[in-house]
């Protein structure tokens, strides 16, 4: 007699169940970066403590999540839209980045010729399109050349990043930065205002907020999203139902990356307050973005949480840098495993483990 | 003006041969049916490898070995994940990436910088090397440039001109009809990712320890998504990754030859990107002919008993 | 096995003279030497041409003994038995859902029963895989063709054959496929790609795949359903001679005249239980028919004669292309109008998709006009179309029609989402589209727990009248419908099939595209044969006979009473008889 394991399709998905393989997936993804910790010689409690703590046990630790969160929110929200019509979006990255370089832009030179009240809003809409059109590169690219996504979006986060260098090496080399590669800071008009005691600029927070739920409400209540989510389930039935594939791919990867977009304005405009080098612009939120869309299991409103989760993932690891003298790298690690762990629970809740005892006829 | 060109040939060989390991192990992948987009993470693991059991151990060969076998079990995850959990290939890729980047990069951090004594050194081939021109180029080359032109031309012999590669391809076009003739889809999905996941550790062995002899954070550079991009630029015949690959391992190499003429060396470590998007758009234009030659089911996950 | 040595070892001949003709190099030995050896030990000769061809007779017998496989709550095989001997040809009667499909997977190894066992020549034997199957001599051709569609007709067949050497697999391939071309009628060309085989070709394809592989019993799963007629008469050729060199054969089918012309002995299943056998000579249709449905069965459903309405389509000179650079549709003309069904016959693959696909905006069209009520909407979009008024229940329904994860409301709008009824400005109005649905599924019948339901877990017959119900609701004026019963339970057929003509007295126009000539004799009004991207002909089915449609979708012109097919009379709106 044999015994096999088969994965059968299971009848009926509960919200409970969904929730419960998720935590567990979770659990099982901080247990197993643990194991990782523990080879590398740390103490996998004491590790986890400290991200812990460094991320939520203090009121410098809670501010600094929110603050990382900020972005995590605004380029999660737009990847759950891009990812439900399965367009995979990898650019958010630079899709930042550009939004981030055409802010600063307008902050550098009409930052003090324009009325004060006028500075940020506009950088805010002038971030969104710059976004917007860096997405709407590789959306054009697949329908017109059936180039795959997930390349078309990789190259161009190369391309906007060594544009980003370029820009801050040359010809807008801050003069008032001694030489570093910095563009000039942005005049006052044109930097947001944070939370006193913390880094939280919350104009942009508020944004993100919003984004969130107007995505939300977007995918579900909306013509478009309707469509949106037919192109992801199934293309054929799209196109039998009159659906323009085109027309539907571009406004999705203009919102995603518009939204990535407004994400840069925050960061240049509320952090930095000047370009330097894409990485530390960026600092990989739109590779984390991924996760927080995945986690949040394409929900624009669940992003919230999952972005606060892996902001609090990321403060946490600054913390332990310092602390245990791990590499950058280690935040990698973590989403590495996370994610892996998250996909693995998404088999378990559609499907369930079947012992089948086979017999010899 | 000859001898600039002769060493341009030379080291656009040696830049283009990661290149072609990584685009010949994904071409193999994806020809059984699986998208492998974490090749950026296995080279860089097989990078980090390589380096640190060459330092460690004293010898490259064993440096290529661990490579080898730490790029399989890289892609073993990753087979685990799409063939037996059936779960989204391209979301696992990713993860494999970011996973296979912060491995490399967690384990990595106590050897970069530090100098590789033992080398892998060329092996010119007695005789051949000794042609004028041709021999410097072609003949003189590490031991990873022979294996990979050997390989693909083996590859290319398996997939096009053996029972194996009929299975190999037949279950990547259409697994269904591959099952019911008794094959057994699963196994072959497994080998060939790990064919691939082991390749492309290697690519990632030739960059630390012939191309950069060093190791970094990022010392791939997006070479994996390059391989990527270059597997559909070969349309999935081994013979074609030859040309893509060392096309690409030009463009590299170029970026030095450009600079002191003063082009700005940003727009130049741009040019493989916008390289490999301007070859896709290319490709693109002709679009019909380019879809008929991917595998049909590329991607697409098959539960064993569905028609 | 099937190679020299096993012969050798199965005859166990104590003979010098054939041990050493063993033990010489492979390549050496010749089956005809072998043969010559064993005749003169005084074996059978007819024993020996089967020896000397590499094949052993290894199924006289093959029995499955109360097989029984449920599937949750469905119990597809319930203590069935079932015999077959070699040389038979033995009938597997059934509708759709019977259990005829699992039980030959069972046999194949494609599915593992929960109880009973399998018996060849008295021996329990276990299949867990199609390996196994195919080791012991079992063959399968299953319905939609298991071929690899970019692949030539070597590699496929060169595919799992362990006899194939390890380079160069197909030439040695093709050299066999002559041996088996000369044997069985059976001519392919080894260098052609499937794809540009057609359906008969393709079946030859799969025969001969099973037959290389050394299969004994063959399994055809309704083997006639893409063949023209003729081409089934010469499948009937074929099968013949397999079964007088002792090759046996189970024809899954729910055609009652090929069951009743090809087979020794037919048996019938329903639900899953095994409802009568018979010998083919002692039976005729209404037995068999009454032994599969359980109920003497109307053959046709009434159709009443009906004053033609307005003209609503008009198709001009219709020019498409096909996917592949070739011409799909070379130039096509017909109407269509209120009150009739107008039926397009012919196997699939004569260019019927891309027609329908242009018609109603899927496909551009090169050259030529559609006219809908007069109106130009000749390669117009998709969602035009639609709006103009012309409604489609698509080929394949599950890949086309609807979208499996979705539920079964937001399915039931899928084309008119955009209607004012259902979208105001952005937004959806869910109101109104869960009472649209709730309607079309208390009208149409439609059998779901709640409109919340993801309608993946519908059944086939539920979906199809979900799209059907969705398509009618909307008053269109042309309803285009490619087969719409396919693959469905006689229930569910029988109920679209009478929504059709209750909807043609209504006054819609309907265009059907159908395989079954059933179908088409029984619903519609006039009938188009199409051949190769052309009308062959429209008859008024009146004049038509299965005979002459049948010619014309092998592509020949019959012989009509009274001049050819004229497609309108001169007088259009006197009503047709």
């Amino acid at each position: 007699m044999s015994i096999s394991m088969r994965l059968v399709p299971r009848h009926q998905t509960s919200t409970g169940r969904q929730l419960a393989v998720l935590l567990f997936s979770l659990l099982a993804g901080f247990v197993a970066v643990g194991v990782v910790f523990a080879v590398k010689g740390v103490n996998p409690l004491f590790a986890l403590w400290k991200i812990l703590a460094g991320s939520f046990g203090s009121f410098y630790g809670i501010s600094e999540t929110i603050t990382k969160a900020i972005p995590l929110i605004l380029i999660g929200s737009g990847l759950t839209l891009a990812f439900r019509a399965k367009f995979w979006n990898i650019g958010a990255e630079s899709q930042l980045l550009m939004g981030a370089i055409c802010a600063t832009w307008i902050g550098l030179n009409l930052g003090t010729r324009l009325p004060g009240w006028m500075v940020i809003p506009l950088m805010f809409l002038v971030g969104f399109l710059g976004g917007a059109v860096w997405g709407a590169l590789p959306a054009l690219f697949k329908v017109r050349f059936g180039v795959n996504e997930v390349i078309s979006t990789l190259m161009l986060n190369y391309v906007a990043a060594e544009f980003l260098n370029l820009l801050i090496v040359g010809p807008w080399k801050g003069a008032t930065q001694q030489g570093f590669p910095y563009t000039d800071d942005l005049p006052a008009a044109a930097t947001l205002a944070v939370i006193p005691g913390t880094r939280i600029h919350y104009l942009t927070l508020l944004i993100a907020l919003a984004c969130a739920v107007i995505l939300f409400v977007l995918v579900h209540s909306t013509t478009f999203g309707y469509e949106l989510r037919v192109v992801g389930e199934n293309p054929e039935a799209a196109r039998y139902a009159g659906i323009d594939f085109f027309r539907t791919t571009v406004i999705l990867m203009v919102i995603s990356g518009g939204v990535a977009g407004l994400a840069g304005v925050g960061e240049t405009a509320g952090i930095h307050h000047h370009l330097t080098y894409p990485g530390v612009i960026s600092a990989g939120y739109g590779f984390t973005g991924i996760i927080v869309a995945w986690l949040a299991k394409l929900n624009p409103l669940a992003s919230i949480v999952s972005a606060l989760f892996f902001a609090g993932i990321l403060v946490g690891g600054d913390a332990i840098q310092i602390s245990l003298g791990l590499p950058a790298a280690t935040v990698h690690v973590f989403n590495g495993v996370l994610l892996f762990f998250l996909i693995m629970g998404d088999t378990f809740v559609n499907k369930r483990l079947v012992v089948i005892r086979g017999r010899r006829s | 003006m000859g001898s600039i060109i002769v060493s341009t040939l030379i080291r656009t060989l040696i830049a283009g041969t990661p290149l072609l390991l990584g685009t010949l192990g994904e071409i193999v992948t994806e020809r059984s049916g699986v998208l492998n987009l974490g090749v950026e993470g296995m080279m860089a693991i097989g990078a980090m490898t390589a380096f640190t059991v060459t330092l460690t151990t004293g010898s490259p060969w064993f440096g290529l070995l661990a490579a080898f076998l730490a790029g399989a079990l890289a892609g073993g995850i990753h087979a685990f994940v799409s063939i037996t959990l059936k779960a989204n290939q391209v979301v696992s890729g990713l993860a494999l990436t970011m996973l296979g980047l912060g491995v490399s990069g967690l384990f990595g951090r106590p050897f970069i910088g530090r100098p590789l004594p033992s080398k892998l050194s060329t092996l010119p081939i007695p005789g051949l090397a000794d042609i004028p021109v041709l021999g410097r180029i072609l003949f003189s080359q590490d031991p990873l440039f022979y294996l990979a032109v050997i390989l693909g031309i083996l590859l290319w012999i398996l997939l096009a001109r053996t029972r194996w590669g009929i299975e190999i391809r037949s279950v990547g076009e259409n697994p269904a009809a591959a099952e019911v003739q008794g094959v057994n889809v699963a196994r072959i999905r497994y080998l060939c990712v790990l064919l691939g996941g082991a390749l492309a550790g290697m690519a990632g062995a030739h960059l630390s320890l012939v191309y950069s002899k060093s190791w970094t954070e990022g010392l791939t550079g997006g070479r994996g998504w390059i391989v990527i991009a270059l597997t559909i630029f070969a349309l999935w015949n081994p013979l074609r990754a030859f040309l893509g690959a060392f096309l690409f391992g030009c463009i590299f190499v170029l970026q030095y030859l450009l600079q002191p003429i003063g082009v700005p060396p940003n727009f130049l470590a741009m040019m493989p990107y916008l390289a490999t998007l301007a070859v896709l758009l290319a490709g693109g234009l002709r679009k019909d002919h380019r879809r008929l030659l991917a595998p049909a089911k590329l991607g697409e996950a098959y539960t064993k008993g569905e028609r | 096995m099937r190679t020299v040595e096993g012969a050798v070892l199965h005859f166990a001949v104590r003979s010098r003279e054939v041990r050493r003709f063993a033990a010489r190099p492979r390549g050496v030995r010749s089956g005809r030497l072998l043969a010559t050896i064993m005749n003169r030990r005084g074996i059978a000769t007819s024993t020996v041409v089967r020896y000397s061809q590499n094949i052993m007779p290894k199924i006289d017998l093959l029995e499955m003994i109360d097989i029984s496989k449920s599937f949750h709550t469905i119990r597809a095989n319930q203590r069935v038995n079932l015999r077959i001997g070699s040389g038979e040809i033995l009938g597997l009667l059934g509708e759709n859902g019977a259990g005829k499909t699992t039980l030959m997977n069972i046999l194949y190894g494609l599915i593992a029963p929960d109880s009973g066992e399998i018996r060849i020549n008295g021996q329990p034997v276990g299949i867990q895989s199609p390996r196994d199957a195919i080791g012991l001599g079992i063959g399968m051709v299953h319905q939609h063709f298991m071929l690899i569609e970019n692949h030539t007709v070597a590699e496929n067949i060169a595919l799992g054959l362990s006899d194939a050497p390890f380079l160069s697999p197909s030439r040695h391939v093709a050299r066999r496929l002559s041996e088996f071309g000369e044997r069985f009628g059976l001519k392919i060309n080894p260098q052609e790609r499937i794809w540009q085989l057609s359906a008969g070709e393709q079946q030859r394809v799969e025969i001969v795949k099973a037959l290389v592989k050394g299969a004994d019993l063959l399994i055809l799963d309704e083997p006639t359903s893409v063949l023209t007629p003729q081409e089934t008469e010469q499948l009937f050729v074929i099968l013949r001679r397999m079964s007088a060199e002792g090759h046996s054969v189970i024809f899954i089918s729910h055609k009652l005249e090929e069951i009743l012309s090809i087979c020794h002995r037919v048996m019938v299943l329903r639900k899953g239980e095994v409802a009568g056998k018979a010998e083919t000579k002692d039976v005729d249709k209404r037995e068999l028919a009454r032994m599969m449905v359980g109920r003497e069965i109307i053959f046709r459903i009434e159709r009443p004669a009906l004053k033609r309405g307005e003209l609503v389509l008009e198709v001009r000179e219709l020019v498409v292309p096909g996917d592949r650079q070739q011409v799909a549709v070379r130039g096509v003309g017909f109407q269509v109008f209120g009150n009739e069904i107008f039926g397009i016959a012919g196997v699939s693959g004569n260019g019927q998709r891309e027609l329908v696909e242009a018609i109603t905006g899927l496909r551009r069209a090169s050259e030529g006009e559609v006219l809908l009520g007069g109106q130009d909407i000749t390669n117009a979009t998709a969602r035009v179309v639609a709006s103009r008024g012309i409604s489609h229940v698509p080929e394949e329904r599950i890949r086309f029609g609807i979208v499996p994860n979705l539920f079964v409301y937001e399915n039931a709008v899928l084309k008119q989402h955009r209607q004012r009824l259902f979208s105001r400005v952005l937004f959806l109005n869910f109101g109104s589209i869960r009472k649209y649905a709730s309607a079309i599924i208390e009208r149409f019948n439609v059998s779901v727990p709640t409109i919340d339901t993801p309608v993946k877990n519908l059944s086939g017959g539920n979906i199809q009248k979900l799209i059907l119900g969705r398509e009618i609701s909307g008053q269109p004026v042309l309803l285009v419908a490619a087969h719409p019963t396919y693959g469905l339970d006689v229930g569910a057929t029988e109920y679209i099939r009478r929504q059709l003509l209750e909807k043609r007295g209504e006054g819609l126009a309907v265009l059907l595209v159908s395989e079954d000539l059933e179908e088409i004799f029984e619903l519609c009004d006039r009938i188009a044969v199409m051949y190769e991207g052309r009308f062959m002909g429209i008859v008024s089915t009146a004049q038509a006979t299965m005979e002459n449609i049948g010619l014309m979708m092998a592509g020949s012109m019959p012989e009509i009473a009274g001049g050819g097919a004229d497609p309108i009379p001169a007088d259009a709106g006197r009503g047709l008889e």
